[in-house]
């Protein structure tokens, strides 16, 4: 059984998601997939400790050797990151109860939890399996139940949304599908390791190019780097806030994970960085990302959108340390797509609280907020100062390393240029907390004056997250240890 | 003694304050003025430590991997300890007959965020590293916030987006690059005597533009052209403006250029490589703009934090000026300037509870019913002159002869000019009170005292008298300054 945990990690939720369809019922299918999540993230924690103390697994699926069969491949990089997707998925998933009763009429709940469970798997089984044909089978998985989970959205717009990101998801899937397929052409097998030894003796190097250049379009798509971001924004603003909070910790981090595997333990950072200049392409999208999506964000009135431009400009940070391509700018941006997944679920479930609480996340709106609402609006502060990236949370972490590992390499105007971006986010979450903190009811009905609190079973995981996010800030070195290693890991290859 | 105890009285105050609350008032405030004796009793062991030639450090806490929280006391640190925790002690005593007599809101969050303040500046004081000096520096920032906004309303509000925007921005914007820029190339974020720049490879220009990143980086030290949250702060309760605004804060700032000139620069590296050379006219135009807005000033703490403003660049030209005689001056020059500034400050919320006026076009005749008061307001503001016999001709003097020693006499003279504007937009306000004729009062009749609470007098008693004994009697602390070592 012990040595099976990479196999049943994503096999218990997956076969958990039909369960729930034959039980439809609210309550049962929630407690099926809390119990199925929370085996996951048992099963990441064993497997990560297992990789930091052992090595790295390669576990063969069905007990097929690794040519033919399907191999999961698990060093510290997609150990961490399994463990990040499956617990936020358990902490958000409490928050959901009463979140979703709210939103998703009750005849859809056993629904949207065997969706959340499908879009669960399939988001560990991309980051865990060591085939690259496997990759494209569970990104499928997660995309089409991610649609599913926008379009549930109590807002009608929730379906355009979701049907928006359905025609871009396909279209960065299919561009997957195609890079992988001349990757077969190329080295004549689908095994991640056997394609990266391959690809330096392959004898068409051209249709290794174009396999390349598709992949990275296509997974600068599925990861919303600016500026193939347009779906990004209504997907996170109209989808049942939940799922928000959920994909905003999860999706686009795992499309980067996929990033950098491909880029670097597939292609070979020799290749990718050396001899195509991949830091040419992402570096501006990234920079340009950062800047200009700052800079949206600060005029979004609505939060959940503001969030969700910020989680653009905040990808363009991860993206930015990834293209410096040394040691400690990799470092950085791993260490980044920890805290911010941390900070940001943290951030999209304040906003569910209010919109619990109030109905809509319309900014200028609100009155009061924080006499209604003071353990939901000191949430979103500290989490907001997380974003930020000021001392003693998880955000000065990584934006100390990232600026550290660009002046090591003398890029300083692209430290100037973090900087900027952070005085950005000062003023969009700094108008946020004034809104909360000052604005004044309105209304000449004083009654309302009392607290009215968002349930515990909302409130007590989204602390939860904070107080994460808070032991993170201030013990830094277990992440920055854990993403130092994976660096070294991707830096080395397979 | 471990320097890491000064955080525990006013982190271990908080549970209390919040447990006493609004309905145990008495218990509460008792609490504070324990901690707050503890915490002066902890700073005068780590001194005791410090003259007895130990080096009184914490152990330290890793963050990150090479980069780790730590304290550790040296002269600048215990001074500045020592005058934190002697001011909250008064400062808290004089809150009591002050937000009592004005009736304010909310006291318990106010004495709650005023303790972590406190702790944040007992980690500025005693930090071994930038990085301890940034978190305190943030934290400080953060926690003054709802002081600062103690009121509520639109002018607080608007208040305190001037407060946080300015401080957190330039922080973020200027200080922190600045700090992982010195250790990227020094590999080191430690306070070194002599500092940790030397040898680093820096150009000159390099050198100067750092230099400038720390120094408009450190905003609370109030240099133009990022003061403006000064002023805008004085919405806040008196105390608070007494003590943030006048000592804990703007002092951290003053402080922390002082320590980075001296252990992370080496004053002889500023000297030599001419870094400060773009920076000085900026400190020397502050300490005259400061002055003429405050003439322009009809308010009494708005003339007054333009005042400090003013003060402050003092402190900061002396940093700049980077001699030994000049950075002693400056080190002298934030306690004698914190006893002075925080007397008129008490002053001020004095008039304001006894008389509730705050326009100095009001105060005229005042003197007799306040005797005591506009007295201790003479006193004060001869000391921020600084003329005998109060402290701050000392500091003055220090700072006029390092000033000197550079071979330039710009300096000197702006500091004499200055002192004239001190003198022109200060003494007026106790003749004033006292010279001219009262309005309220009818022909014949005589004034009757109307002092503010006890608690309140007595806490500017205490100051003033202190004022005039660091005049007297200075040599602890230039014999404590002695002690620094400069290379």
């Amino acid at each position: 059984m012990y040595e099976q945990l990479p196999a049943l990690m994503i096999l218990v939720p997956f076969t958990a998601a039909p369960v729930c369809v034959v039980f439809r019922h609210a309550l049962a299918s929630w407690v099926i997939a809390l119990a199925a999540s929370l085996f996951s993230l048992f099963a990441a924690w064993q497997v990560l400790e297992h990789v930091r103390t052992v090595g790295i697994i390669r576990y063969k699926v069905g007990g097929w050797a690794a040519p033919s069969g399907i191999e999961y491949y698990i060093d510290t990089l997609n150990a961490s990151v399994l463990l990040l997707v499956s617990g936020i998925s358990c902490i958000v998933l409490v928050y959901a109860y009463r979140s979703v009763i709210k939103q998703v009429p009750l005849a859809k709940h056993y629904l949207f939890y065997t969706a959340w469970l499908m879009c669960m798997s399939g988001l560990l089984g991309i980051v865990i399996t060591g085939d690259a044909f496997n990759v494209f089978v569970f990104l499928e998985v997660s995309s089409l139940a991610t649609y599913m989970l926008i379009s549930m959205g109590s807002d009608r717009r929730a379906l355009t949304a979701s049907f928006r990101y359905l025609i871009m998801g396909s279209v960065g899937a299919s561009f997957i599908l195609i890079g992988i397929g001349f990757l077969y052409a190329a080295t004549g097998t689908l095994n991640m390791i056997d394609i990266s030894e391959r690809i330096p003796n392959s004898e068409s190097q051209r249709a290794v190019l174009v396999a390349f250049s598709f992949i990275c379009i296509g997974v600068m798509i599925k990861a919303a780097i600016f500026p193939l971001h347009a779906w990004l924004a209504n997907a996170y603003t109209y989808a049942p806030v939940a799922v928000t909070a959920f994909l905003a910790g999860t999706a686009t981090k795992v499309s980067l994970y996929v990033l950098l595997r491909f880029f670097f333990s597939i292609f070979g950072y020799e290749y990718s960085f050396g001899q195509l200049l991949l830091n040419g392409v992402l570096l501006p999208a990234a920079v340009a990302g950062f800047i200009l999506m700052s800079l949206v964000a600060v005029y979004q009135t609505d939060l959940r959108r503001m969030l969700a431009y910020s989680s653009v400009a905040q990808l363009g940070y991860i993206v930015a340390g990834i293209s410096l391509a040394s040691q400690a700018g990799l470092t950085a941006g791993i260490v980044h797509i920890l805290n911010h997944a941390l900070v940001k679920s943290a951030l999209f479930m304040a906003v569910g609280c209010i919109i619990y609480q109030v109905g809509h996340a319309h900014r200028p709106s609100f009155d009061d907020l924080f006499k209604r609402m003071p353990f939901t609006c000191i949430a979103f502060i500290i989490a907001g100062l997380g974003l930020i990236g000021v001392p003693l949370t998880v955000g000065f972490i990584s934006k100390f390393a990232l600026i550290e590992a660009s002046m090591d390499r003398g890029w300083w105007l692209i430290a100037a240029l973090i900087l900027v971006s952070s005085l950005m986010a000062v003023v969009y979450i700094g108008r946020v907390v004034e809104v909360m903190l000052f604005r004044q009811s309105r209304t000449s009905t004083p009654e309302v004056s009392g607290m009215s609190e968002a349930p515990l079973s909302m409130l007590a995981p989204m602390y939860l997250l904070i107080v994460i996010g808070l032991y993170f800030g201030i013990n830094g070195d277990a992440t920055l240890s854990l993403a130092g290693e994976a660096a070294e890991q991707l830096l080395g290859g397979f | 003694m471990n320097p890491l105890w000064t955080l525990v009285p006013p982190l271990a105050v908080i549970p209390f304050i919040l447990f006493f609350g609004e309905k145990r008032k008495n218990l509460r405030e008792a609490s504070i003025i324990v901690a707050g004796l503890a915490l002066l009793l902890i700073n005068n062991l780590i001194y005791n430590d410090l003259v007895a030639g130990g080096t009184p450090q914490s152990g330290e806490f890793a963050i990150m991997a090479n980069y780790s929280l730590k304290l550790s006391a040296e002269p600048m640190g215990v001074i500045f300890g020592l005058l934190a925790s002697f001011l909250w002690v008064v400062t808290t005593v004089y809150s009591i007959g002050y937000m009592r007599g004005h009736h304010e809101i909310n006291q318990t969050r106010f004495y709650t965020c005023f303790a972590l303040a406190l702790a944040a500046v007992m980690g500025a004081a005693y930090a071994d590293n930038l990085l301890t000096l940034f978190v305190a520096y943030e934290v400080i920032t953060i926690s003054t916030f709802p002081l600062v906004t103690h009121a509520g309303g639109e002018a607080a509000r608007k208040a305190g987006k001037v407060y946080i925007g300015i401080l957190m921005s330039t922080s973020i914007a200027f200080l922190l690059p600045a700090i992982i820029w010195t250790t990227v190339v020094s590999g080191s974020m430690d306070f070194v005597p002599g500092g940790v720049l030397t040898g680093a490879g820096l150009s000159n220009g390099s050198l100067a533009f750092l230099l400038a990143l720390f120094v408009f980086g450190i905003a609370k030290s109030g240099l133009m052209p990022f003061h403006r949250w000064l002023p805008a702060a004085m919405v806040a309760p008196t105390p608070v403006s007494a003590l943030l605004h006048a000592v804990a804060v703007v002092k951290t700032g003053v402080f922390s250029l002082l320590k980075i000139v001296t252990y992370t620069f080496g004053i002889d590296l500023v000297t030599i490589s001419g870094a400060a050379y773009f920076l000085l006219p900026v400190a020397g135009f502050t300490i005259i703009a400061a002055s003429i807005v405050a003439f322009t000033k009809d308010n009494l703490k708005a003339r007054l934090a333009y005042s400090t403003i003013g003060q402050l660049a003092y402190i900061v030209l002396a940093a700049l000026l980077a001699t030994v005689m000049s950075v002693s001056g400056g080190v002298l020059h934030i306690v004698m300037h914190a006893f002075g500034k925080i007397t008129l400050f008490f002053c001020a919320g004095a008039i304001l509870v006894a008389l509730h006026k705050s326009e100095i076009s009001k105060l005229n005749g005042i003197g007799r019913r306040m005797p005591i008061t506009m007295g201790c307001f003479f006193i004060g503001a001869v000391s921020i002159i600084g003329l005998p016999p109060a402290g701050g001709a000392w500091s003055k003097l220090l700072i006029a002869g390092g000033s000197l020693e550079t071979g330039t006499i710009v300096w000197a003279m702006i500091l004499m000019f200055s002192t004239l504007l001190n003198i022109a937009y200060l003494l007026p306000i106790p003749l004033r009170a006292f010279l001219k004729p009262d309005p309220d009062l009818k022909p014949g009749e005589r004034a009757t005292m109307q002092e503010a609470p006890f608690a309140c007098l007595w806490a500017i008693m205490l100051t003033t008298i202190t004022c005039l004994v660091l005049f007297l009697y200075p040599a602890p602390l230039t014999d404590l300054i002695g002690m620094i070592q400069w290379r």
